[in-house]
């Protein structure tokens, strides 16, 4: 561990981030010890996904698989998915209900809390046999994590360290969370789209006002987003959530065209047959039409145009994580705006024409940095520093992320690096 | 002459041609005739089946259009960014399970095999395709294709047709 090189983010004027953290199995393992189950809060589930008690799912912490459950109370719980026996699984579908949590093995059995409640043969049959006289049920529960939930979004930790959910999250992202999970929802429906690349890239992606619109023709020629648009990028008090939000129609067409002359992705030729994919209705009070919200480590939250949905990222090695997808609607969406959303998914998801290509984006940095893992990338747009900014040409947020990590990690601040 | 007029194995072969010729453009790079296999107001879903099952309605690709076909076309040419790769489709099991007031409905298996640049090919999704054709003026379209993928974990991304 003393050997893994530093980040250097107070380099001047840039940080300067080495290839190995996205390669290296060491600082994978690193990870899921240290921020996967260090100090931190992952995103597990919605709320709307385990509406009835013994509504499970099953899904991740960092790579550690987790038992999402509604209880009997009302209450979500989140545990540990090995059995104390001998280390199966105990839920083995992605979905399901169930009264209790018996692992098929042995049929060990739990309940909605994960405590041990029952299993065969605890006494023998027949005077023979049976588990050890002092055995005792409450040493071999299901290992519990800490949940907390905001608005629907439920979160789970294996730390009992980090501070409570609200004051991690900090002011600012419950404030973009309430903005957007202000009533009821309605699950419309889940994707995946596993990327061949490190999890801190898709961190990086959704932190980056500066790429959205000269990757995304879509985003830039359909005047979804662009960087001259009113918008910014705030962060948390340790830099380690984002929100980048714009405002669609608050820049000059024709200024664009100047600022964007020579930019792939404003092209003026480009003309859909059927608009209808850009329909839309305004439904905030404000003029924000884009937001996306990341939260450290694992879950974006976004509002593009009227779709709605949570991505959570899941690791799988250094150079692998799915995006688990799911887009909702508001539980009293009429028919019309249901129609809206289910339309505008084209825009997101797997094959959304403006997210697909984050994919990519992704995959080709994962393939030059092959053997590099001592140079190291260089992020400076918009100043170099982790802060937060009134417009949206700036990758300062990104180095927040950064910082972040390098504290978690306990990565030294003070290492040199060349080129 | 009416589809009732037709025999069961000319049914057969007519369906099955359409789907062969479907599958050929697309994997043959024609994919500005990929719309042309469609009625107007038509209906294409790639519906992944982990939604399908649920019933819920999310879909990864939807197109209620002629329109929608071909402009999902025209960003795959210009406007968005992935990596070369090619498509090869195998069909089977291609069923006819009714024909209903000129309405077909068909049930097929396929299976996507994708190329990348590096030469590899792997299996990109496994599914059905449950479709609706029409006949217009004596050719087979597509009224409705609804393609449930089995592969709901989409491999990097989708932007060529299934």
């Amino acid at each position: 561990m003393n050997e893994l090189p530093k980040i250097n983010t107070l380099a001047p004027q840039a940080c300067r981030v080495p290839y190995a953290v996205f390669t290296e199995k060491n600082y994978y393992e690193r990870e899921q010890e240290m921020l996967f189950r260090g100090a931190s809060w992952s995103f597990v589930g919605l709320d709307a996904e385990l509406p009835k008690a013994g509504d499970y799912k099953t899904t991740f912490v960092g790579d550690t698989p987790v038992i999402a459950v509604r209880d009997q109370d009302g209450a979500i719980n989140v545990m540990q998915n090995r059995c104390a026996h001998r280390g199966a699984l105990v839920c083995r579908e992605l979905r399901g209900n169930a009264p209790d949590l018996q692992c098929v093995y042995h049929q060990w059995a739990y309940d909605l809390k994960g405590n041990l409640t029952g299993l065969p043969f605890r006494r023998g049959i027949q005077g023979k046999g049976g588990m050890p006289s002092d055995f005792k049920l409450e040493n071999h529960g299901l290992r519990k994590l800490r949940v907390e939930t905001i608005r629907g979004l439920i979160f789970a930790s294996f730390s009992d360290k980090v501070e409570g959910l609200r004051e991690y999250l900090g002011p600012m992202v419950c404030e973009t969370i309430e903005r957007i999970l202000c009533r009821p929802i309605e699950v419309l429906g889940d994707q995946r789209q596993y990327v061949h690349g490190n999890w801190k890239l898709y961190a990086e992606n959704t932190r980056d006002p500066y790429h959205a619109s000269l990757l995304h023709l879509f985003h830039t020629t359909f005047g979804l987003y662009r960087s001259s648009q009113q918008g910014g990028i705030k962060t948390d008090d340790q830099h380690r959530h984002s929100m980048l939000y714009a405002m669609k129609g608050t820049s000059n067409e024709a200024n664009d065209k100047a600022i964007y002359e020579g930019v792939r992705a404003f092209n003026t030729d480009f003309k859909l047959q059927d608009p209808s994919l850009l329909a839309g209705r305004p439904e905030f009070d404000d003029p924000i039409s884009l937001v996306i919200l990341a939260v450290f480590p694992n879950l974006v939250l976004q509002q593009i145009a009227n779709t709605l949905a949570v991505r959570q990222i899941v690791p799988y090695g250094p150079d692998a994580f799915e995006l688990v997808w799911t887009q909702f609607g508001y539980a009293d969406d009429d028919a019309q705006m249901r129609a809206i959303r289910l339309k505008q998914a084209n825009l997101i998801g797997p094959a959304g024409v403006i997210s697909m290509e984050d994919g990519e984006a992704v995959e080709i940095v994962q393939r030059a940095i092959t053997n590099d893992q001592d140079k190291t990338s260089y992020i400076a747009m918009g100043g170099g520093k982790a802060e937060d900014a009134e417009h949206l040409v700036t990758e300062g947020s990104i180095i927040g992320f950064w910082e972040h990590y390098q504290s978690l990690m306990g990565l030294d601040t003070n290492w040199k690096m060349g080129i | 002459m009416h589809l009732e007029d037709r025999s069961i194995t000319e049914m057969q072969y007519l369906v099955e041609a359409l789907q062969a010729s479907y599958v050929e453009c697309i994997d043959d790079d024609r994919l500005e005739e990929w719309p042309e296999h469609f009625i107007d107001a038509c209906v294409y879903k790639i519906l992944p089946r982990e939604n399908a099952d649920r019933g819920l309605p999310l879909a990864t690709i939807f197109c209620d259009s002629k329109g929608m076909l071909a402009d999902r076309i025209v960003s795959l040419r210009n406007a968005n960014i992935y990596a070369v790769h090619y498509y090869r489709h195998m069909l089977s099991n291609v069923r006819i399970k009714s024909i209903i007031n000129g309405v077909i409905t068909v049930q097929s298996n396929y299976l996507v095999l994708q190329t990348k640049q590096d030469g590899s090919t792997a299996i990109f999704s496994a599914g059905k395709y449950l479709d609706k054709i029409v006949d217009v003026g004596g050719a087979l379209k597509f009224m409705e294709k609804i393609v449930v993928a089995d592969t709901y974990r989409v491999d990097t991304l989708i932007v060529r047709p299934v």
